[in-house]
């Protein structure tokens, strides 16, 4: 590592009047080095984007720069005029985006995305321009070349459209690669790859890379170099090893101790009589097809048979596209399965008709992914949580005691109930949706994704409330999730599904330590950080 | 930041929703302000504005004050533009929803036979519509209605369609609430800012449509309204212009006002997509 290419000096961003804040990043200061990998670290709201987007003069309208440099080859690249922003952008310093599906144009063949980079830049004639793009296609490992050239961007899986996206991002031969949460829209394996050929290209073209993330595991695989941010301020910055193993500030080691460990717990005795059966279950989709085409057949899922004991947490496992959630949905009856039955403390689910189904909902409740789309924005959290019991038929008084009661059971107090969902943060609005499912009185409690979509230490908060309610009320939970080391801290077995078939089901332990599969060992394999993270666990046995 | 900060940043609802309450007050007062109604003859024809005191705006074809036909026209625009307003609305929103919500057999007949009004130009349908009814105030107001709630009943199926993939409505349908309860509580509920901002809009459009009919004679005879007195005095627009001049402008401010107000309360609606430069 020789001087700094990129020098970021006491970077404060304001934010318009009126927002929670006045900065959203305050007095940041780092260096960045030739074909260094520098992680940016944060949980969301900590500025981390912010930082990436001043430096590609990609603010929000009403958010400036306040003071601060940031030296890029010898000059301050913030207060240049947008002409000189835009030779920067793409040639000097490329920047690849979490979603590749928005931030790829749908009309346009990857090909012409890529050349059109060149002609932005008015570079090489328009054959050469071609070349260049299927040269590129072929570095970032994409396959059949020739054809992805050609193909427009739906027609790619969500890694292959990452893929392109950093061909696009390589086409100048940056000497800045800023990634914005590259892989935290994909899958596990997916993830893998991916880190793997950005660690691949660093190698061959010696750039610096700026990769921002929430997730420590990834830190683990790829970083050189860590800074950790909170609320727009830099709170520890280090080597990676340094600041992984020996974490000086507070919030750092918060941080590190909320992720899930893959640590594996001891297994419960768990009583013989189900809480759920699961027989041969089976839902196509078909899509397309006419009078002169058979329609295209996807089996979600595909003859699956499982229980689930009383009072058991079973962990559903699978990468995006492998039918746990059509599965969860269908075990809801959200989704009428073709054939196959779904049994709950006796009943069929899948075989009621609509009015028998609806006296019969309240045997399982689901808690969702979305904490933000899960709860109708005009109804106070009171009418939320009660209006299923009184559906079904407890009287208009209990149910609301009910619902104060549950709230505060999931840590939120009684007078939550008054109030509208807006005014609740997210890892708050997953524990009203637990405590909606709950409220129900269910057998069996679906969680789909359920803590996803919250930071690593609201996550942690919401699996310990599961866990505690789980002791309490002995609930039988279906846990569906693609987060391996999730999994591994609150279920008792582990069920691993591919293209809507179950590939394995065991204990956690069996699973995690010797899976019999080679689809299952791939994905423990595939953990960012796995060897880093099971690290402590070995010290405890 | 509240619905009413937010709709009072933008400075040409403001105007807008000053203007209407000026025209909705004006039309109120009507029989205060001209006891007299709009038809009795005051003075000789042609007085010319602002020449004789008591008559500001002069008199017209047939020496009526054409002051008291403004006001008491103000009446009759305005009622029929919210009365055909909301039955638009209660024809377009049922059938929007189930369509939307439903999906499937139910989704096809009811666009089918949205389409069917659609095909026929708006303007065509009200004048044929008028003529079979008689021209009453009633049927010229049901005749607006009748053309005009598809664009509803479209906006309403769209919002339904996006609101029923959300995640509350499955939380509803796991609940055991029945359909049409999820319809009616969980989703409607929803849809309403889209479909306020809409019949602001539709109500504008009424009232032009009532005037353009009368205009062509269409119009309710034993009732002065603004197109009627402009479709009475195109014949002497060149020798006394300000018989159609006013309630021409009447018509302007009061489609403008509703217009503004439109658009402000679809951004109070959604600040999201309103420009963030102007905080």
């Amino acid at each position: 590592m020789s001087d700094p290419i990129l020098s970021i000096d006491a970077l404060t961003i304001d934010l318009p009047a009126g927002a929670d804040r006045p900065h959203a990043v305050e007095d940041v200061s780092f260096d960045l080095s030739k074909g260094e990998i520098l992680c940016v670290v944060g949980e969301s709201g900590s500025g981390k984007s912010m930082t990436a987007n001043a430096l590609m003069g990609l603010l929000p309208d009403g958010v400036t720069v306040g003071r601060g440099r940031a030296v890029f080859d010898g000059t301050d690249v913030l207060p240049l005029s947008e002409v000189r922003k835009q030779a920067l952008r793409g040639a000097r310093i490329g920047m690849i985006f979490q979603e590749p599906m928005t931030a790829l144009n749908p009309l346009m063949r990857i090909g012409d995305q890529i050349a059109e980079v060149f002609a932005a830049h008015k570079l090489h004639s328009k054959s050469e321009r071609r070349a260049r793009a299927l040269a590129l296609v072929k570095e970032v490992g994409l396959p059949d070349p020739e054809k992805i050239i050609r193909a427009y961007p739906f027609q790619l899986s969500g890694g292959q459209r990452q893929r392109a996206m950093i061909a696009m991002a390589l086409a100048l031969e940056p000497e800045i690669l800023i990634a914005d949460e590259p892989t935290t829209a994909l899958d596990v394996t997916t993830q893998a790859q991916i880190l793997r050929l950005i660690l691949a290209l660093r190698e061959k073209h010696g750039m610096a890379v700026m990769f921002i993330t929430h997730d420590f595991g990834v830190v683990a695989e790829i970083a050189d170099r860590v800074i950790v941010m909170r609320h727009g301020r830099i709170v520890e910055a280090g080597l990676a090893q340094q600041v992984l193993e020996t974490p000086q500030h507070s919030y750092t080691r918060a941080l590190l101790d909320a992720i899930p460990t893959g640590r594996v717990p001891d297994l419960q005795v768990i009583t013989a009589a189900p809480a759920l059966e699961i027989r041969n279950l089976n839902k196509i989709y078909r899509t397309g097809g006419g009078v002169f085409r058979p329609a295209r057949e996807v089996r979600a899922v595909n003859d699956v048979t499982l229980t689930i004991a009383k009072g058991e947490v079973l962990g559903l496992v699978g990468e995006s596209g492998s039918g746990k959630s059509t599965l969860g949905r269908a075990v809801v009856r959200l989704v009428t399965p073709d054939s196959g039955q779904v049994l709950v403390g006796g009943v069929d689910l899948a075989a009621l008709d609509a009015k028998a189904l609806r006296q019969q909902r309240h045997r399982v409740q689901m808690v969702f992914q979305d904490p933000y789309a899960s709860l109708n924005p005009r109804h106070r959290i009171l009418r939320s949580l009660s209006d299923g019991p009184i559906a079904k038929g407890v009287p208009k008084r209990q149910a609301h005691t009910r619902a104060r009661e549950l709230l505060d059971i999931v840590g939120l107090g009684a007078d939550a109930a008054t109030r509208f969902p807006h005014e609740f943060s997210g890892g708050q609005r997953q524990r009203i949706g637990i405590a909606r499912a709950l409220a129900m009185d269910p057998e069996l409690i679906i969680a789909d994704e359920a803590v996803s979509a919250l930071d690593v230490s609201i996550q942690a908060q919401v699996l310990a409330l599961l866990a505690d309610l789980r002791r309490k009320m002995g609930l039988s939970i279906l846990f569906i999730t693609h987060d391996l080391r999730v999994a591994a801290q609150v279920c008792d077995r582990i069920a691993v599904m591919q293209y809507g078939r179950l590939v394995e089901v065991g204990p956690v332990r069996e699973v995690f330590h010797a899976p019999q599969q080679p689809y299952t060992r791939e994905l423990l394999a595939a953990v960012p950080g796995a060897g880093w993270a099971v690290a402590p666990e070995a010290v405890s046995a | 930041m509240t619905f009413w900060k937010r709709f009072a940043t933008n400075r040409g609802a403001v105007i807008g929703l000053v203007l209407l309450a000026a025209v909705i007050a004006i039309a109120l007062l009507a029989p205060v302000i001209y006891p007299g109604g709009p038809w009795k003859m005051v003075q000789r024809p042609f007085l010319v504005p602002f020449t004789t005191d008591g008559l500001p705006l002069g008199t017209d074809t047939l020496g009526r004050n054409v002051a008291a036909g403004l006001v008491h026209g103000a009446r009759v625009s305005l009622l029929v533009g919210l009365v055909s307003t909301v039955m638009a609305l209660l024809i377009g929103v049922p059938l929007g929803a189930l369509a939307g919500f439903y999906g499937g057999y139910v989704d096809e007949g009811a666009m089918r036979f949205t389409e069917f009004f659609q095909t026929i130009p708006n303007f065509a349908l009200a004048i044929v519509l008028v003529a079979i009814l008689q021209p009453t105030l009633g049927s010229i107001t049901l005749a607006i209605a009748i053309v005009s709630w598809p664009p509803v009943a479209r906006l309403v199926r769209a919002e339904v369609m996006s609101l029923k993939r959300r995640e509350f409505v499955d939380a509803a349908h796991l609940a055991g609430l029945s359909n049409i309860r999820i319809l009616v509580s969980e989703v409607l509920p929803n849809a309403v800012s889209p479909i306020i901002v809409m019949a602001s809009l539709m109500v504008a459009t009424a009232i032009l449509l009532e005037s353009s009919l009368s205009f062509l004679g269409l119009g309710d005879p034993n009732i002065m309204s603004w197109g009627y007195m402009i479709g009475a005095a195109r014949t002497v627009i060149r020798s006394a212009w300000w018989l159609s001049f006013f309630p021409g402008l009447a018509i302007l401010l009061t489609v403008l006002a509703l217009n503004l107000i439109g658009e402000g309360l679809n951004d109070a609606f959604n600040p999201h997509l309103t420009k963030k430069g102007r905080t």
